[in-house]
């Protein structure tokens, strides 16, 4: 009956182990604080009980050097435990340069995942081992929170921006997907499985799908063409709207003066509220898209838009592009 | 209470100081409003802890079996909203506060007894808003309101009940703001800040977060409701608002609320330790002003509820530092208590042995918490019963555990009865075993990754939910003893006398229950906890 | 302590003094409270102001700066009248208290007027959100949240203000029975820190929402 009992649940990814690692040393910490108590408070009570009903205890009102003493000890065992914490932490929310990135959309009450190469799954998520897996993400209604308590990981999912978390999974096999953040009448039903297959495996899986997929960059293409953005954002002028080459990751340089990173939740702000924030040099023209494109095509759409790069041999016209933009090639503005 | 028989030295105290229903309703006498708060937050109690019960019951099993989701997301919400609001907020401060302060500074009365008397209707009118809402059909956005869950999503009384929260706001400020100038102004003559008791000082620290903390909560529920009600934009992604920022607000309120909670139980749990060790506190200074300290920097920890809802790292770093921090003064306050049963004479008394419950109880609150702060534990851990189980432990483990005990340890003064030791003992016990067997197991569960809020979930978490459950029943016994033999205890008086335990104290220079204008001569002020051989207090 | 109490010495206190002080601390942390209590309203404004400063820009050209200004004036003044009022109360003038606090009700109810035309144009421009609001010029979305946080700030301050207008309307009877002398006098100065508070926060509001980011 006993045996489901076990302290942690599977540790299937890179950094699994240094988070059990830093939650068994608190563990031991606070276990040695707690027995220490303990044995202070029985013994002491027990060795001082009252003898007869009207003895008094000693007047001794304290001692500035235990006072110090136990103010400085508990100090010094919290700056070690913050400070390892706080480096397991950057590892955490800190995805690896050559991370793969996947899509996930929640709503109430299922996850949506997509995969690069445009697999669409829900519920379910087939990853392969030994690659670090970024997962951007995003909400359809009101917050969840995508938990992978096999990878000590989880992240809130927020309508209208992008959050991500990432993993690399280190051993094959089916885990939890949980909904953490409270979600609604059916929140303990937003719970899935993580499918950890080996790299062959995996792609044995992602050849066996037998709907025809597009990847996300290709759908957000079609959808840059179909929804008539190519006609203004061209790469080769930039008159009406501004050049979208390269523009991700950089800074933009704004009309008002100030500028802001050109990241996911800046494109789909720009999306669905053109006029919030417009690119210097430019006229507030562009129509809204709010209600006109779902979620996962927004998504679809910014991985595209984060693929254009400038043309070859249109140096000059493009780095004047640029400039006119308002964004300069080094980030600044 | 109207037919509580004159005692045997006929005076005239609060209690038989005019019987009918009016010269309850209509009292301006800090003591009678102290039993009113008794009676409602004992009702708050009541409720809250049947449907934690209920919640209990449904976790038995894996399967959703016993309730719909529905029913099952408005029993934890309402069980959060009605603990949370109505009755650990309230409750030290309103009943031990407000009786116990005036007789501890030596004062007549608080400062503002109209104030007072209108605080309680206050939080009536509040309590009725929620229970309104409750009947209508309940709220099932937890007790957290998040938007845009609760603005948009929702099909519950959410602005009723925000109302309610509301409202009952007000009543904490005006008992916040009663008690700080009653401390400041009402002090009998002679009686310097460092001869209060520390009872005292805790709740002067809690009065600063209740009147500087709860109008944050009261705009932050008041957007909420303009919002849902009126469809303005505030925290409405879909109109570039932020989520987020309720969240922000909520917890700049929420988190030092925790603060409201248990400091006056620490306060509370000075005094007894004092008390049933006839001793003075150990490092008496060092324990008042690290309740000041723990009041604070309890205002710039609210982001450590944030660690994983997409807030700046970096704002996360700082206040991961800041919230372990607070384990500082908690450590003192612990370690203080503890030394302080050195060298004293220590009496297992019930109101003892609830005291010495809560620095178990709090150790292993305090420890987990510092756990949580810990950014690369929390990410994990969050929102799990990791979460549940912690923050259990610091409200029951403390709050609870430091009512009980000062309801134990004043319950001769407040009423002039006593009541039966070996059952006040054997509760506290049962308590005790009740409560870790509840919550202990919910560590572990968090830590295996079971979210909270969950109305089912997977098989391998039953065993420990189980057990949960089995605690929680004798949880409840351990609740229902005490209720039945205070009860007794006033049908089938056992007098107390003035001072049943020889302790020192103002409070206990008068007569028990005490005469409506407290004392009869003015009480001679000493150090705190003057505990001598042969001294006063001891017979 | 005084050999025979002073009429209106409560029964829990040992002076007039001790029992004035206490009033005016009293006073001063509810004025604490009120500020947390706006604090949260202002936290809300600038994260949305940072975050979006051309719809905020955009939603306070709309505003009328003239009314703005008159109406801080008016307080201006009202303020003024109030001080002349605890003045008054202080040496125990009976008719000069009465005809302050008279005056200062007045200007009071001229702010809630002006304001009351205020809204009448928001209303009559679809400008109240969730009612029916429309916005023509551009970043259309987010000025819903300036007028959202303008209506919720200027609400809660109009809200301030009439129940001050209802509290001197409950301390005039006194004022004019000359109830308030030089021994005690503290509840006109209660009320005059109230005033002013609200008269304070109304001179935030006016810059934060009417001047700033105009041309």
């Amino acid at each position: 009956m006993f045996e489901s009992i076990r302290l942690a649940p599977e540790s299937a990814s890179t950094l699994s182990g240094q988070v059990d690692a830093i939650y068994y040393v608190s563990v031991l910490i606070s276990l040695v604080f707690t027995v220490i108590i303990f044995f202070l408070v029985v013994f002491l009570s027990v060795k001082y009980r009252r003898r007869h009903a009207d003895q008094v205890g000693v007047p001794i009102h304290g001692n500035n050097m235990l006072e110090i003493g136990w103010s400085v000890l508990p100090f010094i065992i919290m700056l070690f435990l913050f400070a390892w914490g706080t480096k397991v932490f950057f590892s955490l929310c800190r995805p690896p340069a050559q991370s793969t990135e996947y899509y996930c959309v929640g709503k109430q009450w299922m996850w949506k995942f997509q995969h690069p190469d445009g697999h669409r799954e829900i519920n379910e998520l087939h990853v392969p081992t030994g690659h670090p897996i970024k997962i951007t993400m995003t909400s359809e209604d009101v917050i969840h929170s995508l938990y992978f308590p096999s990878f000590r990981t989880k992240c809130d999912v927020l309508p209208g921006r992008y959050t991500s978390l990432w993993f690399q999974p280190t051993k094959p096999g089916e885990y939890h997907i949980f909904c953490a953040e409270y979600c609604g009448t059916q929140h303990s039903g937003m719970v899935g499985r993580v499918i950890v297959q080996t790299p062959r495996e995996y792609e044995l899986w992602l050849a066996g799908g037998k709907t025809s997929t597009m990847t996300p960059v290709a759908r957000g293409e079609e959808l840059f063409t179909a929804l008539a953005c190519v006609t203004c954002h061209r790469q080769d002028t930039a008159v009406r709207g501004p050049g979208l080459a390269g523009l991700f990751g950089k800074r933009v340089q704004l009309a008002n003066g100030g500028t802001v990173l050109a990241d996911e939740t800046y494109i789909r702000e720009s999306i669905l509220s053109p006029n919030t924030k417009v690119v210097a040099g430019f006229q507030p023209l562009m129509p809204t898209f709010q209600g006109q494109v779902a979620e996962d095509d927004l998504m679809s759409l910014i991985a595209y838009i984060k693929t254009i790069q400038p043309a070859a041999g249109a140096v000059p016209a493009g780095a004047a592009a640029l400039r006119r933009a308002g964004f300069t090639t080094d980030g600044t503005p | 209470m109207t037919q509580t028989a004159l005692s045997p030295e006929q005076h005239v105290d609060y209690l038989n100081d005019g019987y009918g229903w009016k010269s309850w309703l209509f009292t301006l006498d800090h003591k009678r409003i102290a039993m009113l708060y008794l009676v409602s937050v004992s009702f708050f109690f009541a409720l809250g802890g049947l449907f934690a019960g209920l919640v209990r019951l449904e976790l038995l099993t894996p399967q959703g079996d016993l309730f719909g989701p529905d029913i099952y997301n408005r029993l934890f919400t309402m069980h959060g909203v009605i603990m949370v609001f109505f009755f650990l907020i309230p409750a030290i401060p309103a009943v031990l506060g407000n009786f116990l302060i005036p007789l501890m500074v030596g004062a007549k009365d608080l400062a503002f007894p109209r104030i007072n008397l209108l605080s309680w209707y206050i939080y009536v009118v509040g309590g009725l808003f929620t229970l309104g809402a409750m009947i209508a059909g309940g709220v099932d956005t937890g007790w957290t309101f998040y938007t845009p869950f609760s603005t948009n999503y929702s099909n519950s009384y959410v602005v009723a009940t925000g109302l309610g929260v509301f409202i009952t706001g007000f009543s904490s400020i005006l008992t916040g703001f009663n008690f700080i100038v009653t401390i400041h102004r009402m002090r009998v003559p002679g009686l310097g800040w460092f001869k209060l008791p520390l009872f005292v000082w805790a709740h002067y620290a809690t009065s600063l977060v209740m009147i500087l903390g709860t109008p944050v909560i009261a705009v932050t529920v008041l957007l909420l409701a303009l919002e849902r009600g009126f469809g303005l934009a505030i925290f409405d992604p879909t109109r570039g608002g932020d989520p987020v920022l309720f969240q922000h607000l909520f917890w700049f309120y929420s988190h030092p609320a925790v603060y409201i909670m248990v400091l006056p139980a620490m306060g509370v749990i000075s005094e007894l330790i004092a008390a049933f060790s006839r001793k003075s506190i150990f490092g008496y200074k060092f324990v008042a002003f690290a309740s000041l300290g723990i009041a604070v920097v309890g205002f710039v920890v609210w982001g450590h509820h944030m660690f994983v809802s997409g807030q700046s790292a970096y704002a996360s770093v700082v206040f991961s530092f800041l919230s372990m921090f607070v384990a500082v003064p908690s450590a003192i306050k612990i370690f203080n208590w503890s030394a302080t049963l050195y060298k004293g004479s220590v009496a297992y008394e019930t109101p003892m042995l609830y005291a010495l419950g809560f620095i178990g109880l709090f150790t292993i609150g305090g420890l987990t918490g510092v756990m949580l702060a810990t950014l690369g534990i929390d990410v994990h851990v969050h929102d799990t019963y990791f979460v549940v189980a912690h923050f259990h432990y610091v409200m029951v483990g403390g709050t609870i555990m430091g009512y009980m005990g000062g309801l134990h340890y004043w319950w001769p003064k407040m009423t002039g009865r006593l009541y039966p030791q070996f059952w006040s003992r054997l509760s506290a016990m049962i308590v005790f075993v009740g409560f870790n067997l509840t919550f202990f197991p919910q560590f572990i569960m968090g830590y295996m990754g079971m979210p909270r809020r969950y109305h089912e979930y997977p098989p391998e978490f039953q065993v420990l939910h189980v057990m949960s459950t089995a605690g929680a029943t004798i949880l409840g016994v351990g609740y229902l003893l005490p209720t039945i033999y205070f009860i007794m205890s006033l049908r089938k008086p056992v007098h107390a006398g003035n001072n049943p335990w020889n302790a020192v104290g103002m409070e206990w220079q008068t007569t028990s229950p005490p005469p409506t204008h407290n004392f009869v001569s003015t009480p001679v002020v000493t150090e705190a906890y003057a505990y001598a051989e042969g001294g006063q207090g001891v017979h | 302590m005084s050999t025979e109490a002073h009429p209106l010495l409560a029964h829990h206190f040992e002076t007039l003094d001790q029992q004035r002080e206490s009033s005016t601390l009293a006073m001063w942390i509810f004025l604490v409270t009120e500020i947390m209590f706006f604090g949260g309203l202002f936290m809300a404004y600038l994260l949305y102001r940072w975050k979006f400063p051309l719809a905020f820009h955009a939603g306070s050209h709309h505003l009328d700066i003239r009314l703005g200004a008159f109406n801080t004036i008016v307080l201006i003044c009202s303020s003024l009248t109030m001080a002349l009022g605890v003045r008054a109360a202080q040496t125990g003038e009976r008719k000069k208290l009465t005809g302050f606090m008279v005056l200062t009700l007045i200007l009071g109810f001229v702010f809630l007027g002006v304001k009351a035309i205020e809204y009448h144009d928001k209303f009559a421009h679809h400008l109240i959100p969730g009612l029916h609001f429309q916005w023509d010029g551009p970043g259309g979305r987010e000025v819903q949240l300036f007028y959202s946080l303008y209506f919720a700030m200027t609400g809660l301050h109009a809200l301030h203000m009439i129940i001050g207008a209802g509290l001197i309307l409950w301390l005039l009877p006194s004022c004019v029975r000359g109830k308030y002398t030089a021994d005690y006098y503290h509840p006109i100065e209660c009320f005059g820190l109230y005033w002013h508070f609200v008269d304070i926060v109304w001179i935030f509001l006016f810059p934060l929402l009417y001047l700033l980011g105009r041309h």
